[in-house]
Order: structure tokens, then sequence, then C-alpha cells
């Protein structure tokens, strides 16, 4: 009971609410998203734009910028584009250039914070970009309406285009063949994967953002055999453990993301075991 | 009538030729079988066809109301749909995707196309099935009756019996006969099989360093029909 009252006092500050508003819905396109990336074995390519969203933010912050999110917004976008493009080559070469950018970008953004951040506890500011830490709990109303108008898109766009996203994940030159025009979906597909890391920042941080994208889907893949089913199970795996994970650290007092990914990590365990069990009932 | 021309292709890929001054005509209801050997060109040149890659020079044409994305396609599996989670149905379906132009989801004459093309093929009673779960031959059958979906006129298929044991692979041949003669739809194949492509073939395409082009008859009377037949 006194867990509840707890929650239930904390649920009436508003900065609470918007936290459980903004990350519900991150998580919900995150994991929409993580079904493609994860068959289309595009992984890397989350992680790689999480780096990159890492050095945007530090820009901003070196520009002092009070609003940073439409810079980061467009850098990502258009690393992402680049990336994708080089990807689409030959597959080492894309694999090197996600390294080189990401590492890059980690590498350079650390450099410009430490160099001009007028801040005192520049270890602090980093280690919060990275790993999310509280900046979930400290959104302006603004960030809030952004944010949740940007997973309306995402989340609008995936429902509109999700026949053609499975044709083209599963068989691009099949799609091409028959005159869809599988470039401009990859294209979309990058573009709303660097919207959902921008937003995604906020709620774990850089680091992890990559966990949000592919627990999610890995663990629905164990136990569900339709593109469909696992597409909807993802995003309420996502949902659920997100909110679990917020709840947990609100009261517990531990850091955010880690919670969250935590949480997403046992979950991915108890549908491995299910898996194994429903397979194995099967014989 | 002419379905498919290609006029004086030369193939490749970064501007590097690997066939040059191919020329052939396909005709409605021709079944023709592409031979030679591995690296010759045979895939370069049914991406080609499909509009996947352009030629370096020459032109494709289809003719007599043959669309560029109505050719049905068979590919080869690839890697990613080894562990791909769909059911039958949806991936029979997605052949129906190219009709669909913008309208993002399916119409209900489609439906009842995907659902035609899995009995045509006897795979209705697997269409809520995991692909991955399926057998070889089963899923051949699965991205036929997709390909089927996307085109009443004219299918290429990439080697469709490699990986398949002899019985399963004399099904399929069976199966891509029936289409051939029953329902009128021009078949082009890509074959390793030459015996096989002797049986079934109306035409043959032998690519390579010396190139082919004709009946089967005239292939086996040819030098060419003498050294791999």
């Amino acid at each position: 009971m006194n867990v509840f009252e707890k929650l239930i006092t904390y649920l009436e500050f508003p900065f609470v609410r918007y936290a459980l508003i903004v990350g519900v819905l991150i998580a919900l396109c995150a994991s929409l998203l993580g079904v493609t990336l994860v068959l289309k074995r595009f992984s890397f390519i989350g992680d790689g734009l999480s780096h990159v969203a890492f050095g945007a933010m530090s820009i901003a912050a070196v520009l002092k910028l009070t609003n940073n999110m439409p810079l980061v917004l467009c850098i990502t976008v258009v690393c992402a584009i680049l990336l994708l493009k080089t990807g689409q080559n030959t597959k080492i070469k894309g694999d090197a250039a996600v390294a080189m950018i990401s590492v890059g970008a980690l590498a350079i953004g650390y450099l410009l914070m430490n160099i001009f951040s007028a801040s005192p506890n520049i270890t602090g500011d980093v280690c919060s970009t990275l790993f999310g830490s509280t900046s979930i709990l400290s959104l302006s109303k603004t960030e809030v309406w952004l944010s949740i108008g940007l997973s309306a898109v995402v989340v609008g766009l995936f429902i509109v285009f999700y026949n053609k996203i499975f044709a083209v994940t599963f068989d691009e030159n099949f799609a091409k063949a028959t005159g869809i025009k599988a470039n401009i979906y990859n294209l979309l597909i990058a573009t709303i994967t660097a919207v959902t890391i921008v937003l995604a920042m906020n709620l774990v941080g850089s680091l992890l953002i990559s966990a949000l994208i592919i627990f999610p889907t890995l663990s629905a893949m164990r136990v569900f055999k339709s593109f469909r089913a696992v597409t909807v199970c993802s995003a309420c795996i996502s949902v659920v453990c997100t909110t679990l994970g917020i709840l947990i650290s609100i009261i517990a007092g531990t850091p955010v993301g880690s919670t969250i990914v935590t949480v997403d990590i046992l979950c991915f365990g108890i549908f491995f075991a299910t898996g194994a069990v429903c397979r194995a009932g099967h014989r | 009538m002419a379905q498919l021309i290609c006029n004086n292709l030369a193939l490749g890929y970064d501007g590097k030729k690997i066939l040059d001054g191919l020329s052939f005509s396909v005709n409605v209801g021709d079944y023709v079988c592409i031979v030679g050997e591995n690296g010759s060109g045979k895939s370069t040149l049914m991406k080609t066809i499909l509009g996947l890659q352009s030629p370096i020079e020459g032109k494709i044409l289809t003719c007599d109301g043959l669309e560029r994305t109505e050719i049905g396609y068979l590919p080869q599996q690839t890697e990613v749909q080894r562990d791909f989670p769909a059911s039958v149905k949806e991936i029979v379906l997605s052949g129906c995707q190219g009709r669909c132009g913008l309208r993002p989801f399916y119409s209900k004459a489609e439906k009842q196309l995907s659902d035609s093309n899995m009995k045509r093929l006897g795979i209705s009673d697997l269409q809520n099935k995991c692909y991955r779960e399926l057998s070889g031959g089963q899923q051949q059958r699965v991205l036929l009756a997709r390909a089927l979906c996307a085109t009443q006129k004219i299918l290429l298929l990439d080697e469709p019996v490699s990986g398949l044991d002899s019985k399963v692979s004399l099904e399929m041949y069976n199966i891509i006969e029936e289409l051939n003669k029953k329902d009128k739809i021009t078949v082009i194949m890509i074959s390793h099989d030459i015996s096989a492509a002797l049986k079934y073939a109306s035409h043959i395409l032998h690519i390579g360093r010396n190139m082919f082009w004709g009946t089967k008859q005239e292939y086996s009377e040819s030098e060419f029909g003498r050294v791999w037949a």
C-alpha cells in the first residue's frame, strides 16, 4: 500500500505525468521501427545515429541554444540519409561508414563540450546525455508537445505505409521489380528512425537507445510468427516495459534509462524462455 | 506476338561489360531457359530485365500491353528471409503491392486474388503458417504465389529448384509447366540444369563467351547442344 500511495503522490506532479506520456510515445515509435530495422539488418544504424545525435547535442550546447531539438533533429536526419546512401553500395563500406561517423561524432562531441562548456560539471553533463538520467523529468511544455507531435507523425506514417514497409523489408528486389519506389521508403525509414532517436535521447540517453529499438522486437520474434503479430506485440512490450521502468525508477530512485533497459532485458528473457517451451511442446 | 524484346544489349556493372551484343525476343507463351556458366551474367541479365539495373547499351522493350512492373519474379532466397517472421498469407498478399500505387491498404479484389493464387499452388492450408518453418519446396510455392499476384502474363524464375531434392524439383517443374501450358504465362527461367531445360523449355538462351538464341531443337542440333547436352 505504501508504494501505491507514494506513486499516487508522485503522479500528482505534472512533470511525472509528462515523463510518462512522452516515455510511452517514444517507446511506441522505437519498437515499431525496431521491427523493420532488425529484420533489414540495420540495427547498427540506430546505434550509429544515436552517437551522431550526441555530437549534435554538444554542438547545440556550445552554441548555447536554449531549444536544441531542431538543430539536433536536422543533423541526425541528414546523417541518417547519408548513412543509408553509402550503405546501399556495398555492405562493408556501409558498415565502416557507420562506425566512422558514430565514433567520430562521439569524440568530437566530447571534445567540443570540454573546450567550450561553461558548466562546472562537464562529466555530469556528458554522463546525463549518454545515459539519460533525469532529463526526461525536466521537459518543458514545448518539448512535451513537440514530442507528442513527432511521435504522432511517426506512428501515422508507419500505419499508412505498413504494407509497403513490409514489402520492402521482406524482399527489396521484388518490391522494386513490381514498381514500388523502395529507395523512397528506405529514406522514409531512415528519417523517422532519426526522429525517434532524437526523441529517445531525453528518455534513455544516447548510448542506450539501441536497446529500446531492438529488445522489444527480438522478444516478440521469439514467440510470434507473423509480421503483424510481431509488430503489435513488440509495441505492447515496449510500452509496458517503459511504463514499468519509469515507475520503478521514480519509486526506487534509480536512473530512468538503465531501469527501462533492464526491464526490457528481463522481458526478453521471459519471451526467450516462452519461445523455447513452445517449440519444445510442438515436437 | 512479342512480349519482351531485348535489342543489342550490353550488360555489366560499374561500367564493366560482361555481356555484349545480346538480342532476343520472347513471345507470349514461350518457355525460355537461360543457361550458361557461373559468372556469365545470367543474374545480371535478369536484374536488367526487371529494371533493377540499367543496361550499359541497348534497350529492353515490353510490348503487347505488358508493363515493366508486371513481370512476376521468383528470386533466390536471401539471408534476410531465412528467419523472417511472416505468415504465408502476408507474403503472398505483398505480391499485390505493385497494384496498390499509393493506396495504403489492400482491396477486397486483391485479397481474393491472393487467396486464389494460394489455392492454385496448393498452399491454402498453410496460409497462417510461418514462412521460416516451411520446407524448401513449400517456400518456393509461396514465393511463386506471390509472383503470380504481381502478374498474369510473364514470370521470371531465378534457379527455382536450387537446393530442392529431386522429387520436389520435379513437382516444381510440373507446376511451372502447368502455368505455362494451361494459363499461357510466359516463363523465363535461369537454370543450371541443362537436361531439365531441354525437357521443358521451348527456347534456349545460352550466354557466355559464345552466345546462342533459338528453339530447343536448334539448340540440340547446334555445336552447343553437342557439347552441353
